[in-house]
């Protein structure tokens, strides 16, 4: 670890470059992308899993950032949340089209 | 020992060689009956209160540094019982009856300083909101005041009253709130928890949970194994990652929240003031320092520390209301990590494990909860039934839809 105390985080934006934290929004874990199907037979039990437990992880956690202050696109930033070191930015639609999502 | 007024005097004339350490430092034993992780004030109070109230013997405290390291000595030290719903208040209220008497249960000056709390108001809605709940906590039996603005300007002159945006229109006062010294509470229930025989074992990291067919067994640590009848996880702030050696996911994610401490000043604030169209909070600790804080930083973290945009909310939060404290320099600036909860309010619950409970969700409201979470808690460990003002801090309400949401936000926990 080698970051100093106090850091500014930049969100290096991949079409804007990079972009200040206190432009964005967050949600929280990227996981938030894979809404489960309602009309599976145990959908109950799957949105009570996808809307309230989180992993939480110490360590590299992808989470979803909204550029609320900017050109309003969502991304998917990966983050150490031990040293708040920022590894990747991709554009959540990208990652949500990568993985096959319907929307 | 015993702390008075007749062995300060003694020991002044005696050249203070008659203090001692006030609490051992023992190696682990092999088994105990019921071992809490975490060191903390929850910790240390629960430990506290199942040697003296619950009559449990053979208890372990383990504690990965050393004990009040962590949130217990990182709080801006406010007490209050200023809650709404149902599934709060009485607990609060239990806690702030506690406060009031816990110097002469445990013998210890934890300065305990019920200089009031005071919630101003800034719109009409917000009066009705704040009455309400002025009206919620005196039918649970605790104290709430509505000031108007004349009566804060008499007390807090030195407030933006007339503020073209956030005027002060009044103000929600619970004048048995106040202040405590954190470090104290955290020494004080560790010193009357090894009077009565707990082991408290710094410099114990627990690395594993050994669970057998759906029982937990005991701790793996840094020390070894250490069997147990039960535990319990009081780790606020690193619950998920105790919780998931038992591959439990928690409705929990861990928030950075800042503090602030001033230069020392001479006596200017009389006791602790919430500003409500911004989030900050202001008190003047003994020693003269204004002691504030504001809003969490907002995304997942397990550093100590947080980033700049926060100071400049919290600072310019403090400016809209107090202007004066432009003239004054910060001095100190620190975070803790928070459990922040799904919907705001903690969990003192038994697991799906036999043997593993779990204390924690505390957001970042736990020090003034610290008496009342170990109180419940050490009657959940030793009784197996929740603490009757603590029914609601159940582990599965999220599943079954009874949520206590203070605030209304849903689930998303960097807006409780």
């Amino acid at each position: 670890m080698h970051s100093p105390i106090y850091i500014d985080m930049i969100i290096n934006h991949p079409i804007l470059g990079p972009r200040d934290a206190a432009e964005f929004t967050y949600l929280g874990d990227a996981s938030l992308l894979n809404r489960p199907d309602w009309q599976a037979a145990d959908a109950a039990d799957q949105f009570y899993e996808y809307l309230y437990l989180r992993d939480n992880p110490a360590g590299e956690h992808r989470e979803l950032w909204y550029h609320e202050q900017g050109d309003r696109s969502w991304l998917v930033v990966t983050r150490n949340t031990l040293t708040h070191e920022i590894s990747s930015v991709e554009l959540a639609s990208d990652v949500a089209r990568a993985q096959g999502n319907k929307k | 020992m015993r702390f008075s007024g007749f062995k300060v005097i003694k020991e002044a004339l005696m050249g203070h060689k008659g203090w001692g350490p006030q609490w051992r430092n023992p190696e682990p034993k092999s088994h105990y009956d019921i071992i809490i992780i975490g060191g903390g004030g929850h910790g240390l109070a629960t430990a506290y209160y199942l040697a003296k109230e619950f009559g449990q013997k053979n208890i372990a405290v383990l504690e990965k540094g050393w004990i009040g390291g962590g949130n217990v000595g990182r709080n801006t030290t406010i007490i209050r019982s200023n809650y709404l719903l149902d599934g709060n208040e009485p607990f609060y209220e239990f806690s702030l009856k506690l406060w009031e008497g816990l110097e002469q249960d445990f013998n210890y000056n934890a300065m305990v300083s019920q200089r009031g709390i005071l919630n101003l108001i800034h719109s009409d809605g917000q009066r009705d909101a704040f009455m309400r709940r002025g009206n919620g906590m005196i039918l649970n039996g605790a104290d709430a005041e509505y000031l108007t603005a004349d009566q804060i300007r008499a007390e807090n002159p030195f407030l933006n009253f007339d503020d073209a945006r956030f005027p002060i229109k009044g103000g929600l006062a619970q004048r048995r709130g106040g202040t405590v010294r954190h470090d104290a509470v955290a020494w004080g229930y560790a010193r009357g928890a090894d009077q009565r025989g707990v082991d408290i074992i710094q410099n114990c990291e627990v690395t594993g949970l050994r669970i057998e067919n759906g029982v937990c067994k005991g701790v793996e640590t840094s020390r070894g194994f250490i069997g147990a009848n039960k535990v319990g996880s009081c780790v606020a702030g690193s619950s998920s990652r105790i919780m998931a050696h038992a591959n439990i996911r928690l409705p929990i994610e861990s928030h950075v929240l800042q503090a602030f401490v001033s230069e020392g000043l001479k006596p200017t604030i009389p006791g602790v003031i919430t500003f409500g169209a911004g989030h900050f909070y202001v008190s003047q600790s003994d020693k003269g320092g204004l002691v504030f804080g504001g809003d969490i930083d907002g995304y997942n973290t397990y550093a100590q520390r947080g980033n700049l945009p926060t100071v400049e909310d919290v600072c310019e939060s403090g400016m809209a209301i107090m202007p004066m404290i432009g003239r004054s320099r910060m001095l100190r600036m620190w975070g803790g990590v928070m459990d922040m909860s799904m919907d705001g309010s903690p969990i003192i619950d038994k697991t799906h494990i036999d043997g593993l409970y779990f204390n924690g969700g505390w957001c970042y409201g736990g020090f003034k909860a610290t008496p009342a979470s170990g109180w419940c808690y050490a009657h959940l460990l030793a009784k197996d039934e929740p603490h009757e003002v603590a029914t609601a801090y159940r582990l599965d309400r999220f599943k079954r839809g009874y949520m206590i949401d203070e605030k209304g936000m849903g689930a998303q926990p960097n807006l409780h």
